[in-house]
């Protein structure tokens, strides 16, 4: 794979005349390197500084870094994201130890300072073309004696000057090449901190897209609720009213109008039914706790139902626990024969725990069963757990431990 | 009987202007928010307001308020709330201040003309009418101690009750003579530890056991 790229960069770099704006842009990138690696250089020719030089680096790692990804950035357009910062309360020592710290530093010590030689040499290449090309043009200026004014001698410098001169991008391209490969393995995240990024960023867009479904279920509720069962309402109660009024119509009619009557009535349950479903309102006015209790009515068993809840809970969170213990309520009345159904809902600390227990004939088996698999999904969905407790002949416990707050 | 009603929903509440002047209620004022609903009150003193739970401007529970304040202040206007959904709370926040003429229905049941007619007069009357829903509630709600002496049978009955259903409605419904009724309610009021009075009074007492239980 480098071998590929390195093809690929040397293809591009001979098609680069050197007075394109890329040469210019290579050049001017590794250029800007040099001053940063004076000190170490300095350090190593001269030993008295090398203690200080050391020292300053090695505290200076981040400040250096960033200074370094300031220039990837402005002068090259390549983008080093930051390792994470790691925790480190002992702040000096601890970031010591950190390996990116040791990854930076060696940067900073060893493979900046010869990339900023390699550069040098790169500009230094520049300087010769550019003189050696020009020979013609000030050789005249040279004292007589000079072999430079023969000029089967200055036709061989130009010709190396035009050499060099097109080999020079070819090698700032090279550099700037190394440069950006280097910068990215020893400045940028490591792969594990690229892995560790990348799943908190898919943490966080599974979490908005939860939030966002949410949202517009919430939405489709409310316009339900405020427009078509209002309006359903209101013509089921008129026809009701007809229904009561009118006492001298012929019977055929009074039984389109009984009809029609008992339809709108029956769309207000299915409508009532659907909106619930989607999102009940009772959760967003008036919290968990009373939805629960609205679910815990309706079920066709007797269930005893235990909230307690300290802390705030995410409104997603919140439907989430409804919509399990609706389901499982749902389950239950459908599959284990039970008589009494207990659910409790708590907090315990950040996480909301829901235990929903019935004296049924168990053998539920999450694996198999779609409505366990879709709760545990749908626990899924907010980084919570769902496990169930269920040996043949009862009883069931499905226990589920959301997060309070996503 | 003069009536005031309050209701946001214009269709809604045109509909109930509808249905109770039909039934020969007079609608003194019909109003869409809560402070409107306590000035028509105050001016007009009906027999009975029936208003929506959730009301301008917050969209909360204006309408549960609103009510409470006319209990106090004006004990004898009957208040009939409608809500969207069932919370019990409401009722029992209703219920706290006086048990006889209140009612709480869901808001659909209102298409059940006759139905919500004779709950409303139930309550005009001073009665008590609360939704089944309400009720059905009511009953998941951790009971222990003292509920949990009732029979099933006495449970359906204690529901019935809570409704504010009289002993024939609740004989009617539950498919049994009068009489074995008032055998379960007398054995309810026992069981309840309910002195024996005025037997409305106990009635609604009992009601208030179910409610103070959640």
């Amino acid at each position: 794979m480098p071998s590929t790229t390195l093809r690929r960069a040397l293809v591009r770099s001979l098609r680069r005349p050197p007075w394109s704006a890329e040469a210019w842009r290579d050049t001017r990138f590794i250029a800007a390197g040099i001053p940063m690696a004076v000190p170490v250089w300095l350090a190593v020719t001269e030993s008295k500084l090398l203690i200080a030089v050391l020292a300053v680096v090695l505290t200076c790692t981040r400040p250096l870094a960033d200074a370094q990804r300031g220039r990837l950035r402005s002068l090259y357009g390549v983008d080093v994201p930051p390792p994470r910062p790691g925790d480190s309360p002992n702040r000096l020592l601890g970031r010591l130890r950190l390996v990116l710290t040791w990854r930076q530093a060696a940067y900073h010590l060893v493979v900046g300072p010869l990339l900023a030689l390699g550069a040098a040499t790169v500009v230094y290449l520049w300087g010769a073309a550019l003189v050696l090309s020009t020979v013609f043009g000030w050789s005249w200026l040279l004292p007589a004696t000079t072999g430079l004014r023969e000029w089967p001698v200055q036709l061989g410098l130009t010709a190396g000057g035009v050499a060099l001169a097109v080999a020079s991008p070819w090698l700032a391209g090279l550099a700037a090449w190394v440069e950006v490969r280097a910068a990215q393995l020893l400045l940028g995240p490591d792969r594990a901190e690229q892995l560790e990024q990348r799943v908190e960023e898919i943490a966080e867009s599974r979490a908005g897209l939860v939030d966002a479904v949410d949202a517009e279920r919430r939405r489709i509720e409310r316009d339900l609720h405020d427009g078509a069962q209002q309006r359903l309402t209101s013509l089921a109660m008129n026809l009701g009213l007809a229904r009561r009024t009118f006492k001298d119509v012929p019977p055929e009619v009074m039984q389109v109008i009984v009809e029609a009557h008992e339809e709108a009535q029956a769309a207000i349950d299915e409508l009532r039914d659907l909106v619930r479903g989607l999102h009940p309102a009772v959760l967003e006015d008036r919290g968990l706790d009373a939805a629960l209790s609205g679910i815990a009515a309706r079920a066709p068993l007797p269930v005893r139902l235990d909230v307690e809840l300290s802390g705030p809970i995410a409104p997603t969170v919140e439907a989430v626990a409804y919509f399990t213990v609706s389901e499982a309520l749902t389950n239950v009345a459908k599959h284990a024969r039970a008589k009494q159904v207990d659910v409790s809902v708590r907090t315990t600390g950040d996480r909301l725990r829901l235990i929903i227990s019935d004296d049924g004939v168990g053998g539920a088996d999450p694996s198999r069963g779609t409505g366990l698999t879709g709760l545990r999904k749908r626990a899924a969905s907010v980084d919570g757990t769902l496990s169930v407790l269920s040996p043949l002949g009862g009883p069931t416990t499905i226990t589920v431990e959301l997060p309070c707050v996503l | 009987m003069r009536a005031v009603i309050a209701e946001d929903s214009v269709l809604l509440r045109v509909g109930l202007v509808k249905v109770l002047e039909a039934v020969g209620y007079e609608v003194v004022a019909a109003v869409g928010d809560a402070e409107e609903l306590l000035a028509a009150v105050e001016e007009h003193r009906p027999g009975v307001v029936v208003a929506d739970v959730r009301m301008p401007p917050g969209f909360s529970d204006e309408g549960v308020k609103a009510a409470m304040v006319i209990r106090r202040q004006w004990p004898e206007v009957a208040v009939l709330l409608l809500s969207q959904y069932v919370e019990e709370r409401y009722a029992a926040d209703l219920l706290a201040t006086n048990t006889s003429g209140v009612g709480y229905l869901l808001k659909q049941r209102v298409a059940n003309v006759d139905d919500f007619v004779d709950a409303l007069q139930r309550v005009a009357d001073g009665g008590t009418a609360l939704d089944p829903e309400v009720v059905a509630q009511l009953l998941v709600r951790r009971h222990r101690d003292p509920l949990e002496k009732l029979t099933p049978r006495e449970r359906d009955v204690l529901a019935l009750m809570a409704e504010g259903r009289s002993n024939a409605a609740i004989a009617a419904s539950l498919v049994v003579s009068d009489s074995a009724v008032a055998k379960h309610i007398n054995s309810i009021f026992t069981k309840l530890d309910l002195p024996p009075a005025d037997d409305s009074h106990r009635r609604v007492m009992a009601v208030l056991r179910f409610l103070e239980v959640g």
